[in-house]
């Protein structure tokens, strides 16, 4: 007999999706981090032209939305442990996704402009 | 079921205040719940003004020597910055940590205590590295 035993099924997919982002978002600051402490010194025509670059425009979108995956599953679990008003919790939880949503919109508009 | 054991609140929460001056935290804890301190931190404030910094600089080349020469220079900014580096460094190395023990390394008590030293020390010796290349 195939029985549920728990309840929304959505505790898997957040704690495989908070793992793969977190790969890929330490993919892309170790690459970063070779960039910039690489000793050549950083100037402005370098640095526009990093992110100039479709590839660099594409990961850069690519570690935006996976902080933004990675930070709501692990701010949802913090809230979820110590808040435990609902109204409060839930406030803060929109609170979260708003700031989250704002800051992928504000990644797109320095990316692309 | 013993009645004692009945009459236990469970889940139990611990309050901060709890966890800092009521119980002894072991290592493995004090990983846990540094990173969800620094998990925190790097959501707000830090990735906020980290778009900020990244925004002022690719906007203009007066934006790019301002970020750089001046603002990256007052000392209060290497102070946040310094924090914002100890935040990256210790959720970087414990979350390395925690995908070992996802993939079943280091689960066992010795190797998970070691680790766990292992993650607070590499944090700072990493913030202090990165710290020094800030000054």
């Amino acid at each position: 007999m195939k029985r549920l035993v728990v309840g929304a099924h959505y505790g898997l997919r957040d704690w495989l999706a908070q793992r793969i982002t977190a790969v890929v978002m330490a993919l892309y600051m170790v690459t970063i981090g070779f960039v910039l402490f690489s000793g050549k010194p950083v100037t402005y025509d370098a640095w526009r032209s990093l992110f100039a670059q479709g590839w660099m425009r594409v990961a850069t979108l690519l570690f935006a939305f996976s902080l933004a995956w990675h930070a709501w599953v692990g701010v949802r679990d913090i809230l979820m442990d110590y808040i435990h008003p609902t109204a409060l919790r839930l406030s803060l939880q929109v609170a979260t996704l708003l700031l989250l949503a704002v800051y992928l919109g504000w990644t797109v508009q320095i990316l692309w402009r | 079921m013993s009645s004692a054991a009945a009459k236990k609140v469970r889940p139990k929460y611990l309050s901060l205040p709890a966890i800092l001056f009521q119980i002894r935290l072991p290592v493995a804890g004090w990983v846990s719940i540094l990173h969800r301190v620094s998990g925190a931190l790097l959501v707000f404030p830090f990735a906020a003004w980290l778009l900020y910094v990244l925004d002022v600089s690719l906007a203009s080349e007066q934006g790019f020597a301002r970020i750089k020469d001046h603002y990256l220079q007052l000392p209060v900014v290497k102070a946040a910055a310094l924090i914002f580096i100890w935040a990256l460094c210790h959720h970087f190395c414990a979350g390395i940590r925690y995908l070992l023990i996802d993939v079943q390394v280091g689960v066992d008590l010795p190797a998970a205590r070691y680790s766990g030293a292992a993650v607070i020390v590499a944090g700072l010796l990493l913030t202090a590295f990165f710290g020094a290349r800030l000054w």
